[in-house]
């Protein structure tokens, strides 16, 4: 070990102080916020607990569709896990297990997808979600296959499945994932070919294969994936906040939004800043719970 | 390993013989993640290249294509100029101070052995909330009237209102993107120091070397590939989920001072229903993402060639 001075090693700990006065900070002041009445803030934010937190969580909890979008965050997170993790292995055992036409192709339809985040196509998106049916639609229309059934049939070719305010629509875009199948191709590409070997030997085709012995290797790098999934699931935005118009299908990040209270508003920071508090929960508790997967997960898939 | 061999390598380990000859089986593995990606990324991404270059009617009439008319509109609109500089700026100085707090503060925690793990755990959590969750905290924060800035303001009226003051708002946009990458950036510059072979610093200091220079000739460079991987990804979050934010805390305001890129795409195109000038944008934030993406892809092939 290199030896370091005491002066040098308490430089240190003075700038680790700052650092967690700096990533702390902002939640003492939500917490010390939800503790006081709103008469508390009418000059400026008060600087100690008050003695109200518990009855401002329970306004908030109670107020409007606070509770009800709380449970469908929890839904939204835990399908998107499941969806991730499916995805991720299957599509990554396609390439990695298999030498056929498709691989590259796969390979590179899912990589591209980097180049492509939302916010990039954002409008279209959302009339895909109108109809998801509109792809099959359109190409049925160019291709002059609905021409076709028209005349042949008289039958109109007119798909129509909306997919705003489901929870089918909250979830499958966001079940695509690079970072996930290509940890999972990395991990695939470690177990020795001799597996395979053996499974084949023993008559297992791909299907026993991948269950009964890829899916059971694969534990720490699930457990890894299905943490930054849930956190990532939980903490969307956009995409629920353009598919969803009923309250009742909102995500409880988006229902906060509706607690801050305008310039002219009455200032219940006390109810925003104690909501913020219980959006912040279930994604800080999975990082702090289970942290090891979490740091395991970030560093591991981004390699 | 030199070069070309590190290149064998990683061809021949990019797949297995595994199950040879059953294409059928692959793709049905394939198909969930395929379907899903045709249907929410590939077909919405061509469908705004499609529009960019056409008139839609909005009463479903047909499309007229115009070239690069719209492009030429777009990029001749001083508002949308106005948004390309301030999306630079706030791009620059939110991945600068995310970046070099970062690199402070995973050096110290390096240092000190003392309590490293609580540190880190204090250090990293901000990356669970996510971006307009942070922004709410921060709203109430920086409200010139009931947050922690009515003090300042106290002291000296009118000098923070983030609602009227476009620079006011500005800065407080910059300061909770960057507070957000700061964890994500200590994680990964934390994982990069633990990873240099102590021996090298060790041999270093037994020659001589200060604490300064084992830094900048020893620590600095080996960190470089940590550097350039975090400098992509905060580049790409800055633009893209900065949404977040902006769409909580200013809705562009004041005055279009926090208009950013991805934020003008949604109001022009969902508020203002304008298809042809949103998806225009869209295009041009989507330059801007490849030209993210192909430096990440050389840096993937650069990391093959670090390895030792």
């Amino acid at each position: 070990m290199v030896h370091m001075s005491r002066r040098a090693r308490l430089v240190s700990h003075a700038i680790l102080a700052a650092a967690l006065v700096i990533s702390l900070g902002p939640i003492f002041v939500a917490l010390v916020a939800a503790s006081h009445p709103v008469t508390s803030f009418a000059d400026g934010a008060p600087l100690w607990f008050g003695g109200e937190l518990f009855e401002n969580l329970a306004a908030v909890w109670a107020r409007g569709d606070f509770e009800r979008q709380l449970f469908n965050s929890v839904i939204v997170a835990i399908i998107v896990v499941i969806g991730k993790c499916t995805l991720a292995t299957t599509a990554a055992f396609a390439i990695t297990y298999f030498r056929w036409p498709g691989r590259d192709i796969v390979f590179w339809l899912v990589l591209l997808t980097l180049m492509l985040p939302l916010e990039v196509r954002i409008i279209p998106s959302y009339g895909v979600a109108a109809n998801v049916l509109d792809p099959v639609q359109t190409v049925a229309d160019v291709s002059g296959v609905s021409g076709l059934l028209h005349s042949l049939f008289g039958v109109d070719v007119d798909l129509r499945l909306s997919l705003l305010d489901s929870y089918v629509g909250l979830t499958l875009p966001l079940m695509t994932t690079v970072t996930g199948t290509f940890l999972f191709r990395q991990f695939y590409l470690t177990i020795p070919d001799s597996m395979v070997d053996a499974a084949r030997i023993d008559g297992a085709g791909p299907f026993r294969f991948f269950v009964d012995i890829l899916l059971p290797l694969s534990k720490t790098n699930l457990a890894a994936l299905a943490t930054i999934s849930f956190i990532f699931g939980w903490n969307q935005y956009l995409w629920p906040l353009l598919i969803t118009t009923e309250p009742d299908m909102k995500t409880a990040v988006i229902g906060l939004q509706a607690l801050i209270p305008g310039v002219d508003d009455l200032p219940l920071w006390n109810h925003a800043m104690a909501a913020t508090l219980i959006v912040i929960i279930p994604p800080v508790a999975v990082v702090l719970i289970l942290q090891r997967w979490f740091v395991r997960g970030l560093v591991q898939s981004e390699r | 390993m030199t070069r070309r061999r590190a290149h064998e390598e990683a061809n021949r380990a990019k797949s297995k013989a595994g199950f040879a000859g059953r294409g059928g089986t692959a793709l049905l593995f394939a198909l969930p993640q395929l379907a899903v990606l045709l249907v929410f990324f590939y077909w919405p991404a061509g469908e705004a290249l499609w529009w960019s270059v056409s008139l839609q009617s909005p009463f479903g009439g047909e499309a007229r294509f115009v070239g690069l008319d719209i492009f030429e509109r777009v990029l001749s609109d001083p508002e949308y100029r106005r948004s390309l500089g301030i999306t630079f700026t706030f791009v620059f100085f939110s991945t600068v101070i995310a970046l070099a707090l970062g690199l402070l503060f995973a050096v110290a925690a390096d240092d000190a052995l003392r309590g490293s793990r609580l540190y880190r755990t204090g250090i990293i959590w901000p990356y669970a909330v996510a971006a307009p969750v942070a922004a709410t905290a921060f709203q109430f924060i920086f409200d010139p009237i009931s947050g922690l800035m009515a003090a300042a303001n106290r002291v000296s009226p009118g000098f923070w209102d983030p609602y009227l003051d476009g620079s006011d708002a500005f800065w407080m946009i910059v300061i909770v993107a960057a507070w957000q990458n700061i964890s994500y950036n200590f994680l990964f510059i934390l994982a990069g120091l633990r990873a240099i072979p102590t021996t090298l610093l060790e041999a270093a200091a037994v020659d001589g070397a200060k604490a300064a220079r084992r830094f900048l000739t020893i620590t600095l460079p080996l960190l470089t590939p940590t550097f350039y991987f975090l400098l992509v990804m905060n580049l790409a979050d800055n633009f893209t989920n900065s949404f977040g934010i902006v769409n909580v805390m200013t809705q562009g305001g004041p005055g279009g001072a926090t208009n950013l890129m991805v934020y003008k795409i949604y109001s022009d195109g969902f508020i203002g229903l304008n298809l042809s000038a949103s998806s225009a944008q869209s295009v041009i934030l989507m330059l801007i993402m490849v030209t993210i993406t192909v430096l990440q892809f050389r840096l993937i092939e650069r990391r093959v060639n670090y390895e030792i």
